[in-house]
């Protein structure tokens, strides 16, 4: 079994086909290593060891019968914002510290319908409110290239654990950034899908006009394996799309040569740390090299994406998080003296400090007398950042830019200042705002810290994107690197 | 003429009969074990997703057309957002900006006959809260959210009823026109057909409108009578002692028959209307639309002004007649066995056969008296066998024993003497045996006619044809 912790998730499904070793003995493999890190990463809230073995065995059984599907018997974990049937399932927060799913997240249902095996569900922040992971109320998780850092946020556990290689790849969610962001500080590759691509359904909400499921895997090649088992239109989603998905795996390898790629130039602003931009320009080059034809274009309404973003993210946050209030599942408090007292402490108790601020937030930018100056505002604005995507698409394929401003940042740095925290995502929050699919691959390293190339495309371009992310990978090798100490 | 003029408008809220409900698959039905009906979906579990149902919407459109509205070919769910116990997601899923149903009318007649049209600002679909059950657990709230997520559709009048009576009429007719429409079972006792009024006074002629209360959740057109004058009548006095009505959220309590505060604007919820991101706009395109065209019954009004022409009714016996879809069909049902006697039928339906439902409380489909069976009676009425007031007492004998008119007449021996002779005996015999009346009459106290008609009938078991009977006893006596 050597090199197999490294090995992509095709090649452990086909390795588990081809019986060079059982799901038992890999699942044990991989749960030693997130044993064995979680002291130091905390990337995972909740380690499910004796479902998965016993999914693993069943795995094996079906191995043996000749029966197995896409991806049975390889491992895989779930954010803890997924819904997991008999598991517990937190959203990294203290409301949901006791809550234990009925049922299966629909993105869930299909992973496990095609043969995956979830370990464990991985940290987060709070209700995926943040960009640094350290929001969660079970700890910040830490950054594998350097725990003293931040490993980009909200889907931090998932980005930790798959940099880490403890497992060779996981779901997560991206609502203003927290697939990418965490990809490009942790260096691994991972996608934000169309909005409508992936099921919502059992993916707790935080603000349901932004949020997509989307996956974190070492190389764009597992991505798109794993979005093609878990995407596609799902009855009990009312957003999401009836459109056929496409077989990502097969289009991987579709020509490079001719692809026009259109360099955002907001994004190449004085925001940007000087370093990451070279890593950025050096990444484009090969794209170049590889036959693709760069031109600089203009978003001009792409800056207003953050302001844009904090009216529309809380304020269907304040509404979506109303459901906690203590009176059916989650955190209640300690004998409430009437009804007013049960919803306050409850509330009080349950979430933390971020989650309070967006609440806030949205709860004021949809009172009366706000609502147009606000909540009203921010969407006109954000149908003129759509237009000036679709604009854009006219003349190029995809667009490039960086992913972050910056490499990983310290644990506790930005936490006393959110504005600070919030400006983070500035490059990521336009593709959810005009609901595209987008990629981070890392395209080197500033100060033995990963940096993120993103790719955006248009709607329903996946197999592009992913192709255009994995012509990269076949003549790079930075997503293969490992963080010293996990290789 | 009053000082104060009334101005009401009523929001009224009609559950959608659809199987399921409006967001999640769970049955609709009444009267389930608390909870039984409850999906995760209704209990607001994290990570659910509401999905539209087409029925209600089909339904909603119905509607609409129905009133002569506009259907939306876009409308948008939003959310209503407070806290209580009984909302689940902390938010109602409504309708706010776009409704699917606006600008839509409907007629009621007034008192002395008038018509006056009442206009419908909008139309919107909606789901149910859940109940709050204070009395059923001591010390504790209960909460039964099988109601949660029932389908609703909210029709808000414009402030065009001027009386309590004109709001009952109103609400009335749409009562009936939901059944026709069987978008909803009329059940206001189960609370499927409920109303919000908001009720403000005027000073005759004045053109600003007066401030409002609004009274919430009148479930009977009786409370909605009372609750109305009752609060009338508070505003009234209110303005003329010199003080302002506030404009506040009102309940009625029907034990006291009074409205009482329940909470006023300025503790009034900021309900915080967004549209909402888990649903899309309902688009419909008209093919849609003329599809559900099709499928509209005829309406109460079209029905009412075809009975009052096709069968010579009044315009208020077609109106009542044409009160439900079920009473309706029974009339034609009768009236197409027996089509030279559509007055008669009438006059039956609406009395007879109305009252003895009325009091069994059975409703007119129940079966107990089919329509063939009436027309089986009134056919004997029609061609003399019996008279009206013998047929009543066949009735009678039919409602309670289910045999058929004839086997009644037959059994009982009721059928109408119509025999000149035979009725000319009977006279002849009552005469002879009352000369002292006779004598009175023949000196002029007309008033003993009646004496002897009465002495007929009782000697023929009130078989004597009453018409023959009048007309041969005022010869033989004169």
């Amino acid at each position: 079994m050597s090199g197999w912790h490294t090995g992509t998730l095709a090649q452990l499904a086909a390795d588990l086909r081809a019986r060079k070793f059982s799901s038992v003995e890999l699942v044990r493999a991989f749960l030693a290593r997130i044993d064995a890190s979680q002291a130091t990463l905390n990337a995972f809230i909740s380690v499910t060891r004796e479902q998965a073995l016993s999914d693993a065995a069943a795995a094996d059984r079906a191995l043996a019968a000749g029966s197995a599907g896409a991806l049975t018997g390889v491992p895989i974990a779930h954010k803890d914002i997924f819904c997991t049937q008999g598991v517990r399932t937190t959203c990294g927060s203290r409301m949901l510290d006791n809550f234990v799913s009925p049922y299966d997240a629909t993105v869930v249902a299909k992973l496990k319908g095609a043969g995956a095996v979830m370990l464990g569900k991985t940290n987060m922040d709070e209700f995926a409110m943040g960009s640094s992971s350290e929001t969660s109320f079970y700890g910040p998780v830490r950054n594998p290239w350097n725990p003293q850092l931040v490993p980009g946020g909200s889907s931090g556990g998932s980005a930790a654990a798959v940099a880490a290689r403890l497992i060779p790849g996981a779901t997560a969610t991206d609502t203003g950034g927290s697939i990418r962001q965490p990809a490009a500080l942790c260096g691994i590759t991972g996608i934000k899908p169309t909005y409508g691509r992936v099921s919502r359904y059992g993916m707790i909400a935080f603000a349901s006009s932004l949020d997509q499921g989307g996956v974190l895997t070492a190389s764009a090649a597992d991505a798109a394996l794993l979005l093609r088992e878990m995407a596609g239109f799902d009855a009990n989603d009312s957003t999401s799309v009836d459109t056929p998905v496409p077989d990502y795996v097969a289009a991987l390898e579709q020509p490079l040569a001719g692809l026009k790629v259109g360099l955002l130039r907001e994004f190449f602003d004085k925001g940007l740390d000087a370093q990451n931009e070279q890593r950025v320009r050096e990444a484009l080059k090969v794209y170049e090299q590889l036959g693709a034809r760069l031109t600089e274009v203009s978003l001009p309404n792409l800056p207003l994406s953050v302001p844009v973003y904090y009216v529309v993210a809380p304020a269907e946050c304040s509404s979506n998080l109303a459901r906690f209030d203590g009176v059916r599942f989650g955190h209640r408090c300690e004998s409430p003296r009437d009804l007013t007292d049960l919803y306050r402490r409850s509330r009080g108790e349950g979430f933390g400090a971020e989650v309070k601020r967006r609440i806030m937030t949205g709860t004021y930018v949809l009172s009366a007398g706000y609502y147009d100056a606000y909540y009203l505002k921010a969407q006109r604005v954000r149908q003129l950042i759509n237009a000036d995507f679709t604009r854009a698409f006219a003349s190029v394929d995809v667009l490039m830019g960086p992913t972050t401003p910056t490499p990983a940042f310290a644990i506790g740095a930005k936490t006393s200042d959110p504005i600070t925290m919030y400006l983070n995502d500035i490059y990521t929050i336009g593709a959810n705002l005009a609901g595209l699919p987008a990629v981070s691959i890392p395209c080197g390293f500033v100060q033995g810290l990963p940096v993120g190339l993103q790719i955006v495309g248009p709607h329903f371009s996946e197999a592009r994107v992913l192709s255009a992310a994995h012509a990269f990978q076949r003549v790079t090798d930075w997503h293969t690197r490992v963080p010293q100490g996990y290789a | 003429m009053s000082a104060w003029e009334t101005v009401i408008g009523l929001e009224i809220h009609a559950q959608l009969a659809t199987r399921s409900k409006i967001f999640s698959g769970s049955a609709t039905a009444y009267g389930a074990p608390p909870n039984a009906q409850a999906s995760l979906v209704d209990l607001g579990y994290p990570g659910v997703l509401p999905v539209l149902n087409a029925e209600a919407v089909r339904m909603a459109v119905k509607l609409g057309l129905a009133i002569n509205a506009r259907i939306a070919t876009q409308s948008v769910f939003a959310r209503k957002n407070y806290f209580y116990p009984d909302l689940p997601k902390g938010y109602q899923i409504s309708q706010y900006e776009q409704p699917i149903v606006a600008a839509g009318a409907l007629d009621i007649v007034l008192d002395d006959g008038e018509v006056k049209r009442i206009g419908i600002t909008r139309a919107h679909l909606e789901e149910d809260a859940g109940k709050s059950l204070h009395e059923a657990l001591p010390g504790v709230t209960g909460i039964d959210l099988n109601r949660a997520g029932t389908p609703l559709v909210e029709i808000v009048s414009e402030p065009h009823l001027r009386s309590a009576k004109e709001a009952v009429a109103y609400m009335k007719k749409v009562h009936t026109l939901v059944r026709y429409l069987e978008i909803c079972d009329g059940n206001m006792q189960e609370g499927s057909f409920r109303c919000d009024a908001n009720v403000s006074v005027r000073r005759s002629g004045a053109h600003q409108l007066g401030t409002r209360a609004e009274i919430k959740n009148l479930n009977s057109f009786r409370f909605v009578e009372r609750a109305i004058n009752y609060e009338v009548a508070r505003q009234i006095e209110t303005l003329e002692s010199g003080r302002a009505v506030v404009q506040e959220t009102r309940l009625y309590d029907p034990d006291r028959g009074e409205t009482r505060s329940m909470r006023s604007k300025e503790e009034a919820n900021d309900y915080r209307y967004f549209p909402d991101p888990d649903l899309l706009p309902v688009v419909l395109d008209a093919a849609f639309i003329e599809q559900v065209r099709a499928t509209l019954p005829e309406l109460p009004d079209q029905k009412a002004a075809r009975f009052a022409s096709q069968y010579g009714l009044s315009a208020y016996d077609a109106g009542v007649l044409t009160g439900s879809r079920e009473l309706a069909a029974y009339y034609e049902d009768v009236v197409r066995e027996l089509p030279q006697e559509p007055k008669l039928a009438a006059n039956w339906v609406m009395g007879e056969l109305a009252a003895a439902l009325n009091k069994e409380n059975l409703e007119v489909g129940c079966g107990r008296l089919p329509a063939a069976r009436l027309a089986g009676l009134l056919r004997r009425i029609s061609d003399q066998t019996i008279s009206g007031k013998i047929a009543k007492e066949v009735f009678e004998t039919m409602w309670s024993g289910g045999a058929s008119a004839d086997a009644v007449i037959d059994a009982q021996g009721l059928r109408q003497i119509t025999d000149t002779a035979a009725i000319e005996r009977v006279i002849d015999e009552v005469m002879a045996r009352n000369p002292a009346q006779l004598a009175e009459y023949r000196a002029g106290k007309d008033k003993l006619f009646g004496f002897f008609v009465g002495q007929v009938m009782k000697a023929t078991a009130g078989k004597a044809n009453p018409a023959q009977l009048n007309e041969l006893l005022r010869k033989k006596l004169a």
